[in-house]
C-alpha cells in the first residue's frame, strides 16, 4: 500500500496553498453538498467537499488534484470542525491524493484476478514510459500507483486512470491508451475488448446458462 | 429488564445494559481494550468476545452487543477461549516485546490479560510493523509501536475533553494515533489519556523510567491544586512522591485528574523549606527552632496576633492556629487572601449547592466570572456533559475556549440586572438549572446572582480555586472586612500558614511568621521562617467546594527540619505560654471536630438552607480578566515544578522546547 502520510508541512507549502479558497463554481457546489445534510450536520459533507478540493486544486495544477495540509485546514474551517477528523478522513480514503501527482494518476490494479489476468504486464507497460510507483513522471503527466481490488474483476486485467476506468486491457491495448492521454484525447472509457459493452460474458455463456429466461432454483443440482 | 443467563446463572439486568455489562453483574471477568464504562463504545479490539444464544454460531463482541431477554450468554465455553486466544495473538503480532523497557509494566492491561486469556507462545515469524514516536506535548511520551488501537484516547479527547486533537489516521496496518501535525495536547485534561491508554503507548513523560508500580507505596490523599478536591493516589518511594494518580470518585471527579494535581507532585522536592530562617540586617540567615521561638515570644504579641491561612492547608492546620490564637486572646483569623469580604454568616450562600454530579443534570447553566476550566477543570466536564443531555449554558465575565457552545453575555456583570428575555426564559424552561459564581465575580454579583437563583428556582452554587477555602469558612477564617480587618488590627506578629498569595506590604511593623513549605513569595516576605508539611506529608481534612469534608492521609515525611503543621503551632503555644488543650493529632482532631462537628464526617457537609435573596440585589462592576493568570502556576508546588513551568512556558506562552545541550 502506498505511504498515505500527507505531505510536509514546509514554508512553502503554506506560501503555495496557505490562500487557497473555493472559486465560484465549486463553492456553489460545495454549499450544495452540505445542503443536503440538516442543519446542524454540516460535517457529514466532508467526503463531497475533500474532493471537490482536490478536484480545484487539480485544475489550478493541472494535474489530478491532491490535498496539501493547508487545503485540508480550509475544508475543516469551511465545515467549522476539527482538522484531525478532516485529515482521518483524507488519509483514510483513497481516493485522496495526499501528494502531489501528475496530470493522470494511473491506478493499476494488482489483486488476484488481475494478476491472474496479466496486470503485471500493464505494470511492464507502465516502467517502460518512465513511470514509477508512487512517484510522478519527469514530464509531469503520469503518477503511477499499485491499488487493490477495484471490483472489475469481470473484465480483469484493469488500470482506473483519473475518473474513468479502462479494463480489458493487455499491453498494447494500455499502450493505445496511454497514447491517447498524453496526445490530450479522451480514449473510450470501459472495457477494451472490441465486441464488449460492458461486464457480459466475453464469449457464450458459460454458465449459469438456465437462468438466461428465467429464474432458476440449482440448489437441487449441487452435489 | 431482559433476563438472561450467563454461564448458567439467571439474571436481570438494567434495560438497555449490554452484554458486557451483563457478564459483569454476574461476576464474570471480561476481558477488554476498547470498551471503557465513561466512553462510547468502539467495538474495535474484539478481545471481549463471548458466545450468545440466540445468533450466529460465532463469538460476538459483548461489548457492543445489547443484552435482550432470554439471552444465554457463555463465556466459558472452548469457542470462547479460542476466540481470545486468537485475538490475543492478532493483537501481540505487531506488539513489540519490550516489557522489560516499558514503563506500562506491572500495570499494563495487555499483559495482565496475556497472561490470563494468551496462547503460550506466537506463531507469528514475519516482520514487526513500526511507527514512529508523535510528540503530544510536555507530559504525554509516546511509543506508538506499541499502541493496539483501541481509540480511548480519540475518544477520551473528543467527548470528555471536548477538545479535538487527537485522532487516528490512515488505515489498515497504517493506521496511527495522532495530534494534528504532532501538536502538543493542549487542555487540562490531556494527561487522563495515560491512565486510558491500555498498553504503554501514551505513558508519563515526567514520570518516564523512575519507578516500577510494585516499588511504590500508594497512599489515598486529596488534591489541593484547586477546590475540587479530587480523590487522588500519591505513589511515593523512600521520601519522595513519584506521581500522583486519580482515585475513582464518581461524586467528585469521576475517575479524571487535572494536569496541575497530576504533574505539581514534582514541585514537592524543590525550592523546599526544609531549615528554619531568621531575617537578620535583612537578610535570611538559617537559625534554630529554639532562636525562633524566643523572637517570636521577645515580640511579646499578646492579643495582638493574626493568623493568615493560605490557599493549601488542611483544616487541622488552620484549628490549631485558630486554637493558638484563642488562646492568645485574638481573633485576627482570616483566609480568603487576596482581600475578598464577602458574607460568610450563612456558609450555604458561598457553597456549590447543586454539587458536581446535580450539575451534570441542569437545563441551563449560568456562569458569573468564572473561567471554569482553569478554575476547576473537572466541573468543566461536568458542565460538558450537562450540555451533550441538551443544556444551555452562558457566560458573563472576558472570553474563555468553553468545550461546549455557550453563549458569552459580555464583561460588563451590569447585564445581569437587565438579562436578554432568552436567558431568563431558558432558566423558566429548564426543569433544573444552575447559577455558578466565580470569585471574581463574589465582590460584584454576589447578591444578584443569588437573587437570580432564587426567583428561576435554581441551584445557586459558588466555585471556589482554592483547597482550604470551604475548610477555612467552617473555621471561621474569615473576618468581616476581609484582609482589611487584618490590616487595621495592625497585629504585633502575623502568622501565614503558607499564604503566598497574600500582600505582606502593609505588614511591614509587624514580625512574619511563614509557616509552610515553600519558598515563594511568603517567605521571601517573611522574617521568621518555620519549615512545615505540604500536603502529601501530613494527615489532614480537606473541605472542596461543594462542602464535601475529605481526608487525606500522609504519604511521606517531611524534607530536612521541617515538621508537620499543628506541631510547630503546638511548639509555639509553648514558646508564648499558653494552652491550646491538645498534645497529640487525635487530641487535636476531637477539638476540631468538637467545634464544628461536620469535620468529623466524610461527606457533604450540611449548611442548612440558603438566606432569602434580596430582590433589589444590583450586581455592577467589570470582569476585565480572571483571577488565574496561569493555570499551571496557580500555587507554591506548582511554581516549584519543572514540569508545570515547562507546561506554561510551551503550552500557554507558545515558549519552544527547552533541550539540555548536551
Amino acid at each position: 500500500m502506498a505511504d498515505r502520510s500527507p505531505a510536509p508541512d514546509t514554508p512553502e507549502l503554506r506560501e503555495r496553498w496557505g490562500a487557497f479558497e473555493f472559486n465560484e463554481s465549486y463553492r456553489a457546489r460545495a454549499d450544495k453538498a452540505i445542503a443536503r445534510y440538516p442543519e446542524g450536520r454540516q460535517r457529514s459533507a466532508v467526503m463531497p467537499l475533500l474532493d471537490l478540493a482536490q478536484r480545484q486544486v487539480g485544475e489550478e495544477t493541472n494535474t489530478q488534484g491532491w490535498l496539501p495540509l493547508p487545503v485540508i485546514e480550509y475544508v475543516a474551517d469551511y465545515l467549522d470542525m476539527p482538522v484531525i477528523r478532516v485529515l482521518e478522513v483524507a488519509s483514510f480514503y483513497f481516493m485522496y491524493n495526499m501528494k502531489p501527482v501528475g496530470k493522470y494518476h494511473v491506478q493499476v490494479c494488482g489483486t488476484t484476478p488481475c494478476m491472474l489476468r496479466g496486470s503485471d504486464g500493464l505494470f511492464e507497460t507502465c516502467k517502460k514510459r518512465g513511470m514509477k510507483k508512487g512517484h510522478v513522471s519527469e514530464d509531469g503527466l503520469w503518477t503511477l500507483t499499485e491499488v487493490e481490488c477495484m471490483g472489475n474483476c469481470a473484465t480483469a486485467p484493469m488500470v482506473q486512470i483519473n475518473d474513468d476506468n479502462y479494463e480489458d486491457l493487455t499491453p498494447e491495448r494500455l499502450d493505445t491508451i496511454l497514447d491517447a492521454l498524453a496526445k490530450g484525447e479522451q480514449p473510450k472509457a470501459g472495457t477494451q475488448e472490441p465486441g464488449r459493452h460492458t461486464s457480459e460474458p466475453a464469449n457464450a455463456l458459460s454458465s449459469l446458462e438456465a437462468m438466461v429466461d428465467e429464474n432458476h432454483d440449482y440448489r437441487s443440482e449441487w452435489s | 429488564m431482559p433476563k438472561v443467563t450467563v454461564d448458567g446463572q439467571e439474571l436481570e439486568v438494567p434495560e438497555g445494559a449490554t452484554v458486557l455489562q451483563a457478564c459483569e453483574l454476574a461476576g464474570k471477568e471480561i476481558p477488554r481494550f476498547c470498551y471503557h464504562e465513561r466512553l462510547s463504545i468502539a467495538g474495535n479490539c474484539r478481545m471481549c468476545l463471548v458466545e450468545v444464544k440466540p445468533g450466529p454460531p460465532k463469538p460476538q463482541a459483548s461489548c457492543a452487543l445489547p443484552a435482550t431477554e432470554g439471552q444465554e450468554i457463555r463465556t466459558d465455553s472452548e469457542m470462547v477461549k479460542t476466540a481470545r486466544e486468537g485475538v490475543m495473538e492478532f493483537l501481540l503480532i505487531n506488539h513489540p516485546l519490550d516489557c522489560p523497557i516499558c514503563d506500562q509494566g506491572g500495570e499494563c492491561d495487555l499483559q495482565d490479560q496475556s497472561v490470563a486469556y494468551g496462547r503460550g507462545a506466537t506463531r507469528y515469524e514475519e516482520n514487526k510493523r513500526a511507527v514512529t514516536e508523535k510528540y503530544m506535548g510536555p507530559l504525554i511520551k509516546t511509543v506508538m509501536t506499541r499502541c493496539i488501537h483501541c481509540t480511548r484516547c480519540v475518544r477520551f479527547s473528543e467527548e470528555i475533553a471536548g477538545v479535538d486533537e487527537i485522532g487516528a489516521v490512515g488505515r489498515g496496518e497504517d493506521m496511527e494515533i495522532t495530534t494534528y501535525l504532532e501538536q502538543a495536547a493542549e487542555h487540562e485534561l490531556s494527561a487522563n489519556v495515560i491512565d486510558l491508554c491500555p498498553v504503554g503507548a501514551l505513558t508519563s513523560r515526567p514520570y518516564a523510567f523512575e519507578a516500577r508500580p510494585w516499588e511504590l507505596k500508594k497512599t489515598l490523599s486529596i488534591d489541593v491544586s484547586d477546590a475540587v478536591g479530587a480523590n487522588i493516589r500519591l505513589d511515593s518511594r523512600g521520601r519522595e512522591v513519584m506521581r500522583a494518580l486519580p482515585r475513582v470518585n464518581d461524586a467528585v471527579n469521576e475517575e479524571w485528574l487535572s494536569d496541575k494535581g497530576r504533574y505539581m507532585v514534582d514541585g514537592l522536592s524543590k525550592r523546599r523549606l526544609d531549615k528554619v530562617f531568621m531575617r537578620k540586617r535583612g537578610k535570611l540567615q538559617p537559625a534554630t527552632w529554639d532562636e525562633a521561638f524566643k523572637a517570636i515570644a521577645k515580640a511579646k504579641p499578646g492579643k495582638s496576633i493574626a493568623a493568615v491561612a493560605g490557599d493549601m492547608v488542611d483544616c487541622e492546620t488552620m484549628f490549631a492556629a485558630k486554637s493558638l490564637l484563642k488562646a492568645c486572646g485574638s481573633k485576627l483569623i482570616e483566609g480568603r487572601q487576596t482581600g475578598m469580604d464577602y458574607d460568610v454568616s450563612n456558609l450555604a450562600a458561598v457553597n456549590f449547592n447543586s454539587t458536581f454530579e446535580g450539575l451534570e443534570h441542569a437545563g441551563a447553566i449560568l456562569i458569573v466570572g468564572s473561567h471554569i476550566r482553569w478554575e476547576a477543570p473537572l466541573v468543566n466536564v461536568r458542565i460538558r456533559k450537562a450540555v451533550k443531555r441538551g443544556a444551555k449554558v452562558y457566560v458573563v465575565g472576558p472570553y474563555w475556549d468553553t468545550t461546549y457552545p455557550a453563549e458569552f453575555l459580555g464583561e460588563d456583570l451590569g447585564v445581569l440586572n437587565k438579562l436578554p428575555k432568552d436567558v431568563a426564559e431558558a432558566f423558566k424552561d429548564a426543569e433544573r438549572s444552575a447559577v455558578i459564581v466565580g470569585g471574581g465575580a463574589l465582590k460584584g454579583a454576589h447578591g444578584k446572582a443569588m437573587a437570580l437563583a432564587s426567583d428561576w428556582g435554581a441551584d445557586f452554587n459558588v466555585l471556589h480555586f482554592s483547597a482550604a477555602r470551604m475548610g477555612g469558612l467552617m473555621l471561621g477564617f474569615a473576618q468581616k472586612g476581609g484582609m482589611a480587618d487584618i490590616v487595621k488590627a495592625k497585629p504585633k506578629v502575623l502568622i501565614s500558614l503558607g499564604a503566598d498569595e497574600m500582600d505582606y506590604e502593609p505588614f511591614a511593623d509587624t514580625l512574619k511568621v511563614y509557616i509552610g513549605h515553600h519558598g515563594d513569595k511568603g517567605a521571601h516576605s517573611a522574617d521568621i521562617i518555620l519549615p512545615a508539611a505540604s500536603y502529601a506529608e501530613k494527615d489532614g481534612t480537606y473541605v472542596n467546594t461543594e462542602g464535601r469534608v475529605q481526608f487525606a492521609e500522609k504519604a511521606v515525611f517531611a524534607p530536612g527540619d521541617a515538621r508537620e503543621d499543628w506541631t510547630i503551632l503546638r511548639a509555639l503555644a509553648d514558646a508564648l505560654k499558653v494552652e491550646v488543650g491538645f498534645d497529640n493529632f487525635a487530641q487535636l482532631q476531637s477539638a476540631m471536630i468538637a467545634e464544628v462537628p461536620a469535620l468529623g464526617e466524610e461527606g457533604l457537609a450540611d449548611y442548612g438552607s440558603l438566606p432569602k435573596a434580596d430582590a433589589k440585589a444590583k450586581a455592577e462592576g467589570t470582569m476585565s480578566a480572571y483571577p488565574i493568570k496561569d493555570f499551571y502556576l496557580t500555587n507554591p508546588i506548582a511554581r516549584a515544578s519543572e514540569v508545570m513551568q515547562r507546561c506554561s512556558s510551551e503550552l500557554l506562552h507558545g515558549g519552544q522546547l527547552a533541550e539540555a545541550a548536551e
